[in-house]
């Protein structure tokens, strides 16, 4: 599987499109983290509690874009874009999504 | 009279602390970046020479930074006149050229000599009391291209 924020692969064309495949999640964070986070807010500097957690959260909707571009039969996954909204104070929602494509 | 002291403390400690960590974090920008001044990074979509290419791979690199106490107050006054939020742009600039990095040695790591297609996204995470931003969150991703 190939996943790619370009339009083309260089070198292969493209045999079949297969529409658009998508990922989601929406992940809160546990109190810990935001109490630590708080402290950090007096100190400023990296939160790395929440870097990890959007990374993670990015892995999983990226690997349920891919889950279903398997599904529908595609080897690759052409111009993805990443989405980022909250949803309320304490949740956000990441979302993946591209073109889902059959390469020779 | 207790509350102000707190109030007070809150403003040197984060001056202290956040002046040092961003003078800390600056300088380790500044050295990674000469160390990875060969891995060049594109917004260009579609790379040159196409023969050559063996793989593409998506990269991608992210970070939260969050602001300090001094800062955050110091902002918070800005706001009220009006005009450059300075507090504001340096963590933004620290946060996306982090991120930046980040995405560079995912690149190296995997063999790839540049980045094309290169796309930066900013969101704020936490918004603290009086709904000021707290902290931000960058996130950037690329194709690295293998050749």
């Amino acid at each position: 599987m190939i996943i790619t924020n370009i339009e083309i692969i260089p070198g292969r064309t493209v045999v079949k499109h297969l529409g658009m495949v998508q990922g989601n999640t929406v992940r809160a964070k546990h109190a810990g983290r935001d109490i630590m986070a708080g402290f950090k807010n007096i100190f400023g500097g990296e939160l790395k509690g929440y870097t990890e957690l959007l990374q993670e959260s990015r892995e999983e909707a990226v690997a349920r874009m891919v889950q279903q571009a398997e599904a529908v039969g595609a080897n690759a996954v052409l111009n993805v874009r990443f989405s980022t909204s909250s949803i309320t104070a304490g949740a956000a929602e990441l979302f993946a999504y591209g073109t889902a494509v059959v390469l020779e | 009279m207790a509350n102000f002291l707190i109030f007070l403390g809150l403003l040197f400690l984060g001056y202290v602390f956040g002046q040092l960590a961003e003078h800390r974090h600056f300088k380790s920008i500044q050295r990674r970046e000469k160390e990875f001044a060969n891995v060049m990074c594109f917004s260009e979509r579609f790379p040159p020479d196409p023969s050559s290419i063996t793989g593409v791979e998506l990269v991608v690199g992210s970070v939260v930074i969050s602001i300090d106490y001094f800062k955050r107050v110091s902002a918070g006054l800005r706001m009220l006149f009006g005009g450059r939020v300075v507090a504001y742009e340096s963590l933004l600039e620290r946060a996306r050229r982090e991120a930046i990095l980040r995405m560079k040695q995912e690149a190296v790591n995997k063999g790839a000599g540049s980045i094309f297609n290169v796309k930066l996204e900013t969101s704020s995470i936490t918004k603290g009391a009086g709904q000021q931003i707290g902290s931000v969150e960058v996130y950037v991703y690329g194709t690295a291209v293998i050749r």
